[in-house]
Protein backbone atom coordinates (compact mmCIF):
# COMPACT_ATOMS: atom_id res chain seq x y z
CA UNK A 1 0.00 0.00 0.00
CA UNK A 2 1.27 3.42 -0.92
CA UNK A 3 1.08 5.43 2.27
CA UNK A 4 3.61 8.10 1.42
CA UNK A 5 1.33 10.16 -0.83
CA UNK A 6 -1.84 9.74 1.20
CA UNK A 7 -2.94 11.20 4.46
CA UNK A 8 -5.32 9.14 6.53
CA UNK A 9 -8.85 9.35 5.18
CA UNK A 10 -11.61 7.65 7.18
CA UNK A 11 -13.66 5.32 4.98
CA UNK A 12 -16.83 6.78 6.49
CA UNK A 13 -15.93 10.19 5.15
CA UNK A 14 -15.47 8.82 1.61
CA UNK A 15 -18.83 7.09 1.93
CA UNK A 16 -20.47 10.34 2.94
CA UNK A 17 -19.31 11.92 -0.33
CA UNK A 18 -19.93 8.81 -2.41
CA UNK A 19 -23.41 8.09 -1.06
CA UNK A 20 -24.59 11.66 -1.54
CA UNK A 21 -23.39 11.57 -5.15
CA UNK A 22 -24.94 8.19 -5.85
CA UNK A 23 -28.31 8.93 -4.27
CA UNK A 24 -28.61 12.34 -5.92
CA UNK A 25 -27.56 10.80 -9.25
CA UNK A 26 -30.16 8.07 -8.84
CA UNK A 27 -32.86 10.64 -8.05
CA UNK A 28 -31.97 12.78 -11.06
CA UNK A 29 -31.95 9.76 -13.32
CA UNK A 30 -35.66 9.35 -12.55
CA UNK A 31 -36.21 12.34 -14.84
CA UNK A 32 -34.89 10.34 -17.80
CA UNK A 33 -37.74 10.23 -20.30
CA UNK A 34 -39.87 12.58 -18.18
CA UNK A 35 -38.13 15.95 -18.59
CA UNK A 36 -40.26 18.98 -19.46
CA UNK A 37 -38.49 19.31 -22.82
CA UNK A 38 -36.13 17.00 -24.66
CA UNK A 39 -33.10 19.24 -24.10
CA UNK A 40 -33.65 19.42 -20.33
CA UNK A 41 -34.26 15.71 -20.18
CA UNK A 42 -30.80 15.15 -21.61
CA UNK A 43 -29.24 17.87 -19.46
CA UNK A 44 -30.46 16.28 -16.22
CA UNK A 45 -29.48 12.82 -17.37
CA UNK A 46 -25.98 14.15 -18.03
CA UNK A 47 -25.91 15.60 -14.54
CA UNK A 48 -27.09 12.29 -13.07
CA UNK A 49 -24.30 10.49 -14.89
CA UNK A 50 -21.74 12.98 -13.60
CA UNK A 51 -22.78 12.17 -10.03
CA UNK A 52 -22.83 8.44 -10.58
CA UNK A 53 -19.35 8.67 -12.12
CA UNK A 54 -18.14 10.60 -9.07
CA UNK A 55 -19.59 8.01 -6.73
CA UNK A 56 -17.89 5.21 -8.66
CA UNK A 57 -14.49 6.83 -8.12
CA UNK A 58 -15.18 7.42 -4.44
CA UNK A 59 -16.48 3.88 -3.84
CA UNK A 60 -13.40 2.41 -5.50
CA UNK A 61 -11.20 4.36 -3.13
CA UNK A 62 -13.40 3.51 -0.14
CA UNK A 63 -13.24 -0.19 -1.03
CA UNK A 64 -9.47 0.03 -1.37
CA UNK A 65 -9.00 1.69 2.02
CA UNK A 66 -11.55 -0.60 3.61
CA UNK A 67 -9.39 -3.52 2.51
CA UNK A 68 -12.05 -6.22 2.75
CA UNK A 69 -11.91 -7.15 -0.90
CA UNK A 70 -15.11 -5.35 -1.87
CA UNK A 71 -15.56 -3.40 -5.08
CA UNK A 72 -17.56 -0.30 -5.96
CA UNK A 73 -20.64 -2.34 -6.86
CA UNK A 74 -20.66 -4.03 -3.45
CA UNK A 75 -20.55 -0.60 -1.89
CA UNK A 76 -23.48 0.68 -3.94
CA UNK A 77 -25.70 -2.39 -4.05
CA UNK A 78 -25.00 -4.44 -0.94
CA UNK A 79 -25.37 -1.95 1.87
CA UNK A 80 -28.62 -1.12 3.62
CA UNK A 81 -30.24 2.23 4.32
CA UNK A 82 -28.65 2.58 7.76
CA UNK A 83 -25.21 2.07 6.21
CA UNK A 84 -25.71 4.97 3.80
CA UNK A 85 -24.09 8.26 4.79
CA UNK A 86 -25.67 10.58 2.24
CA UNK A 87 -27.11 13.97 3.13
CA UNK A 88 -30.89 13.82 3.45
CA UNK A 89 -31.44 16.41 0.72
CA UNK A 90 -30.28 13.91 -1.91
CA UNK A 91 -33.03 11.41 -1.14
CA UNK A 92 -35.97 13.83 -1.23
CA UNK A 93 -38.40 12.93 -4.04
CA UNK A 94 -37.98 15.03 -7.17
CA UNK A 95 -41.28 16.91 -6.93
CA UNK A 96 -42.00 19.14 -9.91
CA UNK A 97 -39.26 20.47 -12.14
CA UNK A 98 -38.96 23.63 -10.05
CA UNK A 99 -38.35 21.53 -6.94
CA UNK A 100 -35.65 19.44 -8.64
CA UNK A 101 -33.98 22.56 -10.02
CA UNK A 102 -34.10 24.37 -6.67
CA UNK A 103 -32.44 21.44 -4.90
CA UNK A 104 -29.91 21.18 -7.70
CA UNK A 105 -29.07 24.85 -7.43
CA UNK A 106 -28.71 24.91 -3.63
CA UNK A 107 -26.69 21.70 -3.69
CA UNK A 108 -24.42 22.70 -6.59
CA UNK A 109 -23.65 26.04 -4.95
CA UNK A 110 -22.64 24.24 -1.75
CA UNK A 111 -20.76 21.45 -3.52
CA UNK A 112 -18.88 23.88 -5.75
CA UNK A 113 -17.59 25.85 -2.76
CA UNK A 114 -16.78 22.66 -0.89
CA UNK A 115 -14.83 21.11 -3.79
CA UNK A 116 -12.80 24.29 -4.06
CA UNK A 117 -11.60 23.62 -0.52
CA UNK A 118 -11.26 19.87 -1.01
CA UNK A 119 -9.02 20.57 -4.00
CA UNK A 120 -6.41 21.77 -1.53
CA UNK A 121 -6.46 18.57 0.49
CA UNK A 122 -2.98 17.09 1.05
CA UNK A 123 -4.51 13.72 0.22
CA UNK A 124 -3.71 12.99 -3.40
CA UNK A 125 -6.87 11.06 -4.09
CA UNK A 126 -9.17 13.69 -2.59
CA UNK A 127 -7.49 16.65 -4.28
CA UNK A 128 -7.50 14.80 -7.61
CA UNK A 129 -11.14 13.87 -7.19
CA UNK A 130 -12.07 17.48 -6.40
CA UNK A 131 -10.07 18.82 -9.33
CA UNK A 132 -11.90 16.55 -11.75
CA UNK A 133 -15.36 16.96 -10.27
CA UNK A 134 -15.33 20.71 -9.88
CA UNK A 135 -15.60 21.21 -13.64
CA UNK A 136 -18.76 19.15 -13.71
CA UNK A 137 -20.24 20.88 -10.70
CA UNK A 138 -19.48 24.34 -12.03
CA UNK A 139 -21.62 23.50 -15.03
CA UNK A 140 -24.40 22.10 -12.82
CA UNK A 141 -24.32 25.36 -10.89
CA UNK A 142 -24.53 27.47 -14.03
CA UNK A 143 -27.31 25.36 -15.51
CA UNK A 144 -29.42 25.30 -12.35
CA UNK A 145 -28.81 29.01 -11.60
CA UNK A 146 -30.10 29.94 -15.04
CA UNK A 147 -33.23 27.87 -14.47
CA UNK A 148 -33.81 29.30 -11.00
CA UNK A 149 -33.77 32.77 -12.56
CA UNK A 150 -36.05 31.80 -15.43
CA UNK A 151 -38.60 30.07 -13.23
CA UNK A 152 -38.40 32.45 -10.26
CA UNK A 153 -38.73 35.47 -12.53
CA UNK A 154 -41.15 33.71 -14.89
CA UNK A 155 -44.92 33.51 -14.62
CA UNK A 156 -46.86 34.00 -11.34
CA UNK A 157 -47.33 30.24 -11.19
CA UNK A 158 -43.65 29.38 -11.75
CA UNK A 159 -42.67 32.00 -9.16
CA UNK A 160 -45.12 30.55 -6.66
CA UNK A 161 -43.83 27.01 -7.21
CA UNK A 162 -40.20 28.10 -6.80
CA UNK A 163 -40.97 29.94 -3.56
CA UNK A 164 -42.73 26.82 -2.31
CA UNK A 165 -39.80 24.56 -3.30
CA UNK A 166 -37.34 26.89 -1.59
CA UNK A 167 -39.31 26.79 1.66
CA UNK A 168 -39.59 22.99 1.51
CA UNK A 169 -35.92 22.34 0.79
CA UNK A 170 -34.31 24.97 3.00
CA UNK A 171 -34.48 22.94 6.25
CA UNK A 172 -32.28 20.31 4.55
CA UNK A 173 -29.43 22.72 3.77
CA UNK A 174 -28.04 22.90 7.31
CA UNK A 175 -26.70 19.35 7.21
CA UNK A 176 -23.76 20.34 4.98
CA UNK A 177 -22.49 22.73 7.61
CA UNK A 178 -22.84 20.32 10.52
CA UNK A 179 -19.94 17.85 10.33
CA UNK A 180 -20.68 14.28 11.36
CA UNK A 181 -18.36 12.10 13.46
CA UNK A 182 -16.22 10.63 10.66
CA UNK A 183 -16.12 14.01 8.96
CA UNK A 184 -14.76 15.61 12.12
CA UNK A 185 -12.13 12.89 12.20
CA UNK A 186 -11.17 13.63 8.58
CA UNK A 187 -10.92 17.33 9.45
CA UNK A 188 -8.75 16.53 12.49
CA UNK A 189 -6.49 14.37 10.33
CA UNK A 190 -6.13 17.26 7.92
CA UNK A 191 -7.51 15.46 4.88
CA UNK A 192 -10.92 17.19 4.70
CA UNK A 193 -11.87 20.88 4.87
CA UNK A 194 -14.04 22.27 7.65
CA UNK A 195 -17.44 23.04 6.07
CA UNK A 196 -18.58 25.45 8.79
CA UNK A 197 -16.80 28.57 7.48
CA UNK A 198 -18.34 28.03 4.02
CA UNK A 199 -21.83 28.82 5.24
CA UNK A 200 -21.56 32.58 4.83
CA UNK A 201 -20.05 32.37 1.36
CA UNK A 202 -22.72 29.86 0.34
CA UNK A 203 -25.48 32.12 1.57
CA UNK A 204 -24.08 35.07 -0.37
CA UNK A 205 -23.80 33.03 -3.54
CA UNK A 206 -27.34 31.71 -3.16
CA UNK A 207 -28.74 35.11 -2.33
CA UNK A 208 -27.24 36.76 -5.43
CA UNK A 209 -29.00 34.27 -7.71
CA UNK A 210 -32.26 34.29 -5.76
CA UNK A 211 -32.49 38.06 -5.86
CA UNK A 212 -32.12 37.99 -9.66
CA UNK A 213 -34.85 35.37 -9.62
CA UNK A 214 -37.06 37.74 -7.54
CA UNK A 215 -37.10 35.12 -4.78
CA UNK A 216 -36.46 35.80 -1.09
CA UNK A 217 -33.78 33.83 0.72
CA UNK A 218 -35.36 32.01 3.69
CA UNK A 219 -34.25 32.51 7.27
CA UNK A 220 -32.43 29.59 8.88
CA UNK A 221 -34.73 27.74 11.27
CA UNK A 222 -34.97 24.09 12.24
CA UNK A 223 -32.58 21.93 10.21
CA UNK A 224 -32.94 18.21 9.51
CA UNK A 225 -29.80 16.23 10.36
CA UNK A 226 -28.82 12.59 10.59
CA UNK A 227 -28.24 11.37 7.03
CA UNK A 228 -24.48 11.50 7.47
CA UNK A 229 -24.89 9.22 10.50
CA UNK A 230 -27.22 6.74 8.83
CA UNK A 231 -30.57 8.13 10.03
CA UNK A 232 -32.64 8.66 6.92
CA UNK A 233 -36.02 9.75 5.72
CA UNK A 234 -38.53 7.09 4.77
CA UNK A 235 -37.73 7.74 1.11
CA UNK A 236 -34.29 6.15 1.04
CA UNK A 237 -35.49 2.58 1.64
CA UNK A 238 -37.81 2.77 -1.38
CA UNK A 239 -35.01 4.16 -3.53
CA UNK A 240 -32.64 1.39 -2.53
CA UNK A 241 -35.29 -1.26 -3.12
CA UNK A 242 -35.55 0.02 -6.68
CA UNK A 243 -31.85 0.52 -7.22
CA UNK A 244 -30.52 -2.61 -5.53
CA UNK A 245 -33.17 -5.14 -6.53
CA UNK A 246 -31.24 -6.76 -9.34
CA UNK A 247 -27.97 -7.18 -7.45
CA UNK A 248 -29.85 -8.47 -4.41
CA UNK A 249 -31.85 -11.00 -6.40
CA UNK A 250 -28.95 -12.06 -8.64
CA UNK A 251 -25.74 -11.22 -6.76
CA UNK A 252 -22.84 -10.52 -9.07
CA UNK A 253 -25.08 -10.49 -12.18
CA UNK A 254 -23.35 -8.96 -15.19
CA UNK A 255 -24.64 -8.04 -18.63
CA UNK B 1 -49.18 24.87 -27.90
CA UNK B 2 -47.39 26.03 -31.04
CA UNK B 3 -47.65 29.69 -29.96
CA UNK B 4 -45.71 28.94 -26.76
CA UNK B 5 -42.97 26.91 -28.41
CA UNK B 6 -39.45 28.27 -28.02
CA UNK B 7 -37.62 29.43 -31.14
CA UNK B 8 -35.50 27.01 -33.11
CA UNK B 9 -31.71 27.33 -33.21
CA UNK B 10 -29.19 25.78 -35.58
CA UNK B 11 -26.13 24.31 -33.86
CA UNK B 12 -22.58 24.31 -35.22
CA UNK B 13 -19.76 22.43 -33.51
CA UNK B 14 -16.02 22.72 -34.04
CA UNK B 15 -14.66 19.27 -33.42
CA UNK B 16 -11.09 20.39 -32.85
CA UNK B 17 -8.97 23.49 -33.10
CA UNK B 18 -8.11 24.40 -36.66
CA UNK B 19 -11.20 22.80 -38.17
CA UNK B 20 -14.32 24.73 -39.16
CA UNK B 21 -17.59 24.71 -37.24
CA UNK B 22 -19.93 22.18 -38.79
CA UNK B 23 -23.69 22.07 -38.70
CA UNK B 24 -24.79 19.22 -36.42
CA UNK B 25 -28.52 19.80 -35.94
CA UNK B 26 -31.04 22.05 -34.30
CA UNK B 27 -32.82 22.51 -30.98
CA UNK B 28 -35.36 24.67 -29.14
CA UNK B 29 -34.32 27.31 -26.62
CA UNK B 30 -35.78 30.54 -25.28
CA UNK B 31 -32.58 32.57 -25.67
CA UNK B 32 -29.00 32.28 -26.93
CA UNK B 33 -27.55 31.30 -23.56
CA UNK B 34 -30.03 28.47 -23.15
CA UNK B 35 -29.30 27.42 -26.71
CA UNK B 36 -25.58 27.12 -25.94
CA UNK B 37 -26.29 25.10 -22.76
CA UNK B 38 -28.74 22.84 -24.56
CA UNK B 39 -26.31 22.36 -27.43
CA UNK B 40 -23.61 21.40 -24.95
CA UNK B 41 -25.89 18.80 -23.38
CA UNK B 42 -27.42 17.46 -26.58
CA UNK B 43 -24.52 17.54 -29.03
CA UNK B 44 -21.22 17.36 -27.12
CA UNK B 45 -21.84 14.54 -24.63
CA UNK B 46 -19.31 12.27 -26.29
CA UNK B 47 -16.48 14.79 -26.62
CA UNK B 48 -17.57 15.92 -30.07
CA UNK B 49 -16.47 19.51 -29.72
CA UNK B 50 -14.26 22.31 -28.50
CA UNK B 51 -16.50 25.20 -29.56
CA UNK B 52 -20.20 25.79 -30.18
CA UNK B 53 -22.03 28.31 -32.34
CA UNK B 54 -25.79 28.75 -32.22
CA UNK B 55 -27.76 30.75 -34.79
CA UNK B 56 -31.50 31.44 -34.77
CA UNK B 57 -32.91 29.28 -37.55
CA UNK B 58 -34.97 32.28 -38.66
CA UNK B 59 -31.72 34.14 -39.46
CA UNK B 60 -30.75 31.60 -42.10
CA UNK B 61 -31.53 32.33 -45.74
CA UNK B 62 -31.62 29.14 -47.74
CA UNK B 63 -31.45 28.62 -51.47
CA UNK B 64 -34.66 27.51 -53.08
CA UNK B 65 -34.94 23.86 -54.11
CA UNK B 66 -36.54 25.13 -57.33
CA UNK B 67 -33.28 26.86 -58.24
CA UNK B 68 -31.30 23.64 -57.97
CA UNK B 69 -30.80 23.32 -61.72
CA UNK B 70 -29.65 26.85 -62.43
CA UNK B 71 -27.44 26.96 -59.34
CA UNK B 72 -25.71 23.62 -59.46
CA UNK B 73 -26.06 21.91 -62.81
CA UNK B 74 -23.65 24.23 -64.68
CA UNK B 75 -20.78 23.00 -62.48
CA UNK B 76 -21.47 19.45 -63.50
CA UNK B 77 -19.24 19.28 -66.57
CA UNK B 78 -16.29 21.37 -65.33
CA UNK B 79 -14.01 18.63 -64.02
CA UNK B 80 -11.00 20.92 -64.43
CA UNK B 81 -12.23 22.85 -61.40
CA UNK B 82 -11.44 19.88 -59.18
CA UNK B 83 -7.90 19.71 -57.87
CA UNK B 84 -7.80 16.02 -58.72
CA UNK B 85 -4.83 16.38 -61.05
CA UNK B 86 -2.39 17.01 -58.23
CA UNK B 87 -0.91 14.64 -55.69
CA UNK B 88 -1.13 16.17 -52.22
CA UNK B 89 1.72 15.00 -49.99
CA UNK B 90 0.36 13.12 -46.99
CA UNK B 91 2.18 15.22 -44.40
CA UNK B 92 0.19 18.31 -45.38
CA UNK B 93 -2.88 16.93 -43.62
CA UNK B 94 -6.00 19.11 -43.58
CA UNK B 95 -6.03 21.88 -46.17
Amino acid sequence: MNTTTRTAVPVGFLLQLADTSLILGQRLSEWCGHGPILEEDIALTNTALDYIGQSTNLYKQAALLDGRGQDEDDMAFHRDAWDFRNCLIAELPNGDYGFTITRQFLYSAWYYLYLQQLRQSPDEFLSGFAEKSIKEVRYHLQHSSDWVKRLGDGTPESHERMAHALAEIWPFTGEWFTPAETELEAIRLGSAPDPVPLRKEWRNLVESVLSEATLTIPEDGFMHLGGKEGRHTEYLGYMLADMQFLQRAYPGAKW
Amino acid sequence: MSNTEWPLWEVFIRSKSGLAHKHVGSLHASDARMAIENARDVYTRRMEGVSIWVVPSSAITASSPDDKEILFDPANDKVYRHPTFYDIPGEIGHM
